[in-house]
């Protein structure tokens, strides 16, 4: 899932300010499944700005909505009859749904709500770890599964490096050194001599440095 | 002299926080009328959100009144609440009020004398920062 944290309220604060009719977004896709950006959080930032405005004397509405998903236009259509009565919207889903709204309703005021982070999972409730780079064409497959891009400080294809130690990142004791599990696991299945093989330098076109990226599936496309 | 009398909302778990209410009543240990008791079966329910309405709608202050933590009969309610308890100082504090407001106490069945002092020591924080609203 897209992982994301909630923005310092006072840094939501500041950018609506003098604004007195808001909406907030939420979304159930991935911001819902890492409790950020779904229903119950789309309440507790709603319930926060109203108990500001209270505090401050300042008559503030706001209303709540959780859309299916923000990632798509069918969704994002669904608040096509209500966005125009508001003066600015506050997006909790990942940094899709800002642009999206902001591409399907040129004229409202569109605020991100929360800081999306990474491409991870939950490695256990309430702590979520970075899995994937997104970098367009997989190789985890070379490395027993665990990939080197994502989880290796200098996303390194021939390592470890030095700095590996007790299995921990020279960057930090709370980074675990990626190709040491490599290693471990490859060893485990009989298979260090395929890490012998020398990975020649990876051509990042696929990834983000080719550009802003897009994806046509002919078979889909109406 | 401030005579201002703080509103609190406390949220008293049903096992151990409500027993020692019933306690202080045998023992004809009252509790402040400002204090609106709300009974819940587990303190590990509360969500966030429940500790922000009670601001929202007006009370100066919130506590809750859970187990020890190692006699929750749910395992790890109270240590839940005492987490949502500390992220709801934290946005307090971010929309310029006092996390002193709100607070998290552990009791247990028997402690009747010491449900009230909770409550008389919450009244009395929540009175000397004044009203939340106009705070």
């Amino acid at each position: 899932m897209i992982v994301a944290e909630p923005k310092p309220i006072k840094e939501i604060l500041e950018m609506v300010k003098d604004l007195k009719k808001i909406l907030v977004v939420g979304c159930k896709g991935c911001v819902t499944v890492c409790n950020v950006g779904g229903t119950k959080e789309v309440g507790i930032l709603a319930s926060s700005i109203k108990i500001y405005g209270k505090k401050n004397g300042q008559e503030i509405e706001v209303e709540e909505y959780t859309l299916e998903r923000q990632c798509d236009p069918e969704y994002v259509d669904e608040i096509k009859n209500i966005i125009g009565d508001y003066d600015a919207v506050i997006s909790i889903a990942c940094g899709v749904g800002p642009q999206f709204l902001s591409e399907r309703y040129p004229s409202s005021k569109i605020f991100p709500g929360v800081n999306t982070k990474f491409i991870g999972g939950a490695i256990e409730h309430g702590i979520w770890s970075e899995r994937c780079a997104g970098c367009g064409t997989c190789v985890v497959h070379f490395f027993g599964g665990l990939c080197p891009i994502s989880r290796c400080s200098k996303s390194l294809l021939n390592g470890p490096c030095g700095g590996s130690s007790n299995g921990k990142c020279e960057i930090s004791k709370d980074v675990e050194c990626i190709w040491d599990s490599i290693v471990r696991k490859m060893m485990e299945q009989n298979r260090l001599d395929e890490l012998i093989e020398f990975k020649p330098p990876k051509s990042w076109i696929t990834a983000r440095d080719g550009g802003p990226r897009r994806m046509i599936r002919e078979e889909l496309v109406k | 002299m401030n005579d201002f009398k703080p509103q609190l909302v406390a949220f008293c778990c049903s096992n151990c926080a409500s027993s020692a209410a019933k306690v202080a009543e045998g023992m004809k240990k009252a509790l402040p009328d400002n204090v609106k008791i709300i009974h819940i079966p587990c303190t590990g329910r509360i969500e966030i959100l429940h500790l922000l309405k009670p601001f929202e709608e007006g009370a100066d202050g919130v506590y809750v009144a859970g187990c020890q933590e190692d006699s929750c009969q749910y395992v790890s309610g109270i240590a839940k609440a005492t987490k949502r308890v500390m992220y709801v100082k934290k946005i307090l504090e971010e929309l310029g009020s006092e996390p002193d407001r709100i607070d998290v106490f552990n009791l247990s069945a028997g402690k009747g004398q010491e449900f009230v002092e909770v409550a008389y020591k919450m009244v009395n924080t929540v009175k000397e920062l004044g009203p939340f609203l106009s705070a």
